[in-house]
């Protein structure tokens, strides 16, 4: 090619590659709103149901355990001890259990907390019925004080064969830090 | 774009040599300088990163804590990983680019040199800011290189530092990659079609391609880190309904892609070296070219490899193992065909070879190690220990580091007109292909016994095999000051090369049509392709 053809066709090229890069930038943050409607689709670590109470009943299958795994995690915002009171137990599908957690406000202010729950494996979520939980409503605490929190949870009989061990995690937060 | 209309009078054509002093390097627009400043800088950064490495590999030769402090230890494993990567492997093979792209394809320069110049002079900047975060209070960012939230939420006043950093790379990445890309698709001698390439050359644009598709979904995910860090917003927060699973996703999708940008390049080297010192044409040059395409294509679909451990559902544990294994073939096609390339060839063993073969087979156990760790339910197993640590330095550094070692050993004799001092690259070779797996090999054991990865202390029934890596990591990084006093002395004098350098018959490429070394300005005129 001559010169100035050469110089053209390396312009439009640039530009081209640059929207390409523009576009990629652009398909990051598309990710975020996929990965949204991917998990509703399909329920998995579906957020509503995992706030909300339900009234779930099934007969207790007595030959089944199933291991319940309690985890606690502290976010950057905030300033709490928080922790299960066991590590893990083991329940009965079917059967209402209850779960208890610690917590305590480090500062010396009174604090309205939210915790978020979590569920892993993701595709057991749906089967994982709280019909009580701390997590339901923003929980105050005055300064420095100490609380047991309880969660009443039953897990579906449904819950497919091959999971054996769920893990039921949260994390505290300042719910005006989530407002 | 002085140079380029010196190109209209060939009549009275002065051929200007570099500009005197420091402005040839500040200013420079032209690929050979530009070239060699990469080649440099990742050399700096290869020390850099090598001695973050030693200061791990130290703490760890005994089990209890001997030397650094955890936080610090942390920080070490973090910017080790984000210095070599983005600092060493990855400038490293746009360095060479920048110098071969424009000979191998008979070209004068590349196509946009001022962006050329601003797509080096950025990396600087970068990586002293990055470096800096290790004197500002809390330290360098220690949550590890993939800086998965929440963790790396908790870095201290490095945290934009690390960000704009990382943003400062991939910006320089990207316009390497238009440059490399534009120069390729537009600037090929007279004749030379795309399946007439070298294949160096091919492998680079599709890498080209990987990194502008890939390096803003980086840029986008540490931009959400940020905003959720300063401006209130919940991407990965679980407080505001974000999840901190979405970061490992936007992360590997870009972080897979990633790994086959630190590996084609090399692929592409090992290819040009091969038939050169087994002095037959490459075995199955398509295949290769559709190989390398097949293993981008498949780069984009496997990245939740990564994140197998984070409870997501079985389907989608079995569709990224099967997709990551697939992997294997396009790869396989490549082996066999380096294999088959030397098969019945009259080889002979001159550094660059002997890195190639050495890349040949290493490259080939991390590949295995890779399949393992492809397996669910073995990952699960493997995950986050030593294995994987392990297995990724395979890839990397008898793959990707010495792929570079074997290009700078081929062509530093075209770039300088000296031939090295054969004798001490040979003993460099051997110093580091026994260290290298000193260094790494007991690592595989330490990851299936259990150890887990960036941990600054272990148990004691870790310690022999600890030993034993650390030992191979001390042999190893002092050996690439070998390195550095062979490159060092053959820019300064030596042997004069011929043209060809090598005097196997072979090298057929454009480059060797070039006195050694090439002049300033090369291929003013395009040369014909038949």
């Amino acid at each position: 090619m001559t010169e100035a053809p050469l110089k053209k066709a390396n312009r439009s090229l640039t530009r081209q590659l640059w929207i390409f890069a523009a576009g990629s930038f652009a398909f990051g943050f598309a990710l975020v709103p996929l990965y949204n409607v991917i998990c509703d689709v399909t329920g998995y670590g579906d957020r509503t149901k995992l706030v909300e109470a339900s009234s779930f009943t099934a007969p207790e299958d007595k030959n089944r355990l199933v291991t319940i795994e309690l985890l606690s995690d502290s976010p950057a915002i905030g300033d709490w001890e928080f922790r299960p009171a066991v590590g893990s137990i083991e329940v009965h599908p079917g059967r209402l259990s209850e779960a208890k957690f610690y917590a305590r406000n480090l500062r010396n202010q009174a604090v309205v907390a939210q915790a978020i729950p979590s569920i892993a494996p993701l595709q057991a979520t749906k089967y994982f019925h709280k019909t009580e939980c701390f997590c339901f409503t923003p929980q105050p605490f005055d300064a420095q004080q100490e609380r047991e929190l309880t969660v009443r949870f039953i897990v579906d009989p449904k819950l497919p064969v091959n999971i054996d061990r769920l893990t039921l995690s949260y994390v505290m937060y300042d719910a005006k830090s989530t407002s | 774009m002085a140079h380029a209309h010196d190109a209209h009078a060939h009549d009275h054509h002065d051929d200007h040599g570099p500009a005197k002093g420091i402005g040839r390097w500040l200013f420079a627009t032209n690929h050979k300088d530009i070239g060699t400043l990469y080649m440099l800088f990742s050399l700096l950064m290869f020390f850099v990163g090598g001695t973050m490495a030693l200061v791990i590999r130290a703490e760890l030769f005994q089990p209890g804590m001997q030397l650094v402090d955890p936080m610090f230890f942390n920080q070490m494993t973090t910017m080790h990983a984000l210095i070599m990567i983005f600092g060493a492997v990855m400038p490293a093979f746009v360095g060479l680019a920048n110098w071969m792209i424009p000979l191998q394809v008979g070209a004068p320069d590349m196509a946009l040199p001022r962006m050329n110049n601003f797509s080096f002079w950025i990396l600087p900047f970068a990586f002293t800011m990055l470096i800096g975060t290790l004197f500002v209070p809390g330290g360098a960012p220690a949550g590890g290189w993939t800086m998965y939230p929440p963790l790396s939420q908790q870095t201290g006043e490095a945290f934009p530092m690390l960000i704009f950093a990382v943003h400062l790379m991939g910006a320089s990445s990207i316009m390497g990659a238009i440059n490399v890309i534009v120069t390729i698709m537009n600037m090929r001698a007279p004749g030379m079609s795309l399946l007439k390439m070298p294949i160096f050359v091919w492998t680079w644009l599709i890498t080209a391609y990987l990194l502008i598709a890939v390096m803003p979904v980086l840029a986008g995910a540490v931009t959400m880190l940020l905003t959720d860090h300063y401006f209130g917003t919940t991407f990965f927060e679980a407080a505001g309904g974000g999840d901190p699973v979405m970061f490992q996703h936007i992360f590997w999708f870009f972080g897979h892609p990633e790994v086959y940008i630190m590996i084609l390049p090399a692929f592409g080297i090992v290819s040009e070296i091969i038939p050169t010192f087994s002095r037959k044409p490459l075995f199955g040059y398509d295949a290769m070219v559709y190989a390398t395409a097949s293993i981008a294509f498949l780069s984009f679909i496997v990245w939740a490899h990564h994140m197998f451990t984070v409870g997501m559902p079985l389907a989608g544990q079995m569709f990224f193992m099967l997709a990551t294994m697939l992997i294997a073939v396009p790869t396989g096609v490549k082996v066999f065909n380096w294999t088959a390339t030397m098969f019945k060839g009259s080889i002979s063993f001159e550094p660059p070879m002997l890195f190639a073969i050495s890349f040949l087979f290493l490259f080939t156990i991390g590949g295995f190690s890779g399949l393992m760790l492809a397996i669910v339910p073995a990952d699960f197993q493997y995950h986050d220990t030593y294995f994987v640590v392990a297995h990724f330095h395979y890839v990397l550094v008898p793959g990707a580091v010495f792929s570079l070692m074997a290009a700078a050993y081929y062509w530093l004799p075209k770039w300088t007109g000296h031939m090295y001092n054969m004798k001490l690259a040979k003993a460099h070779f051997w110093l580091s292909t026994i260290f290298v797996n000193v260094l790494f090999f007991p690592q595989h054991f330490l990851g299936l016994a259990g150890m887990p990865r960036r941990i600054p202390d272990y148990s004691t029934q870790f310690a022999d095999w600890n030993m034993i890596s650390s030992i191979g990591a001390f042999g190893f990084g002092l050996s690439q000051l070998l390195f550095v006093y062979i490159v060092v002395s053959c820019i300064r004098g030596g042997e004069k090369a011929s043209d060809k350098v090598w005097d196997s018959g072979r090298p057929h490429g454009l480059e060797w049509t070039l006195s050694s070394p090439p002049p300033y300005h090369s291929f003013e005129t395009a040369p014909e392709v038949k």
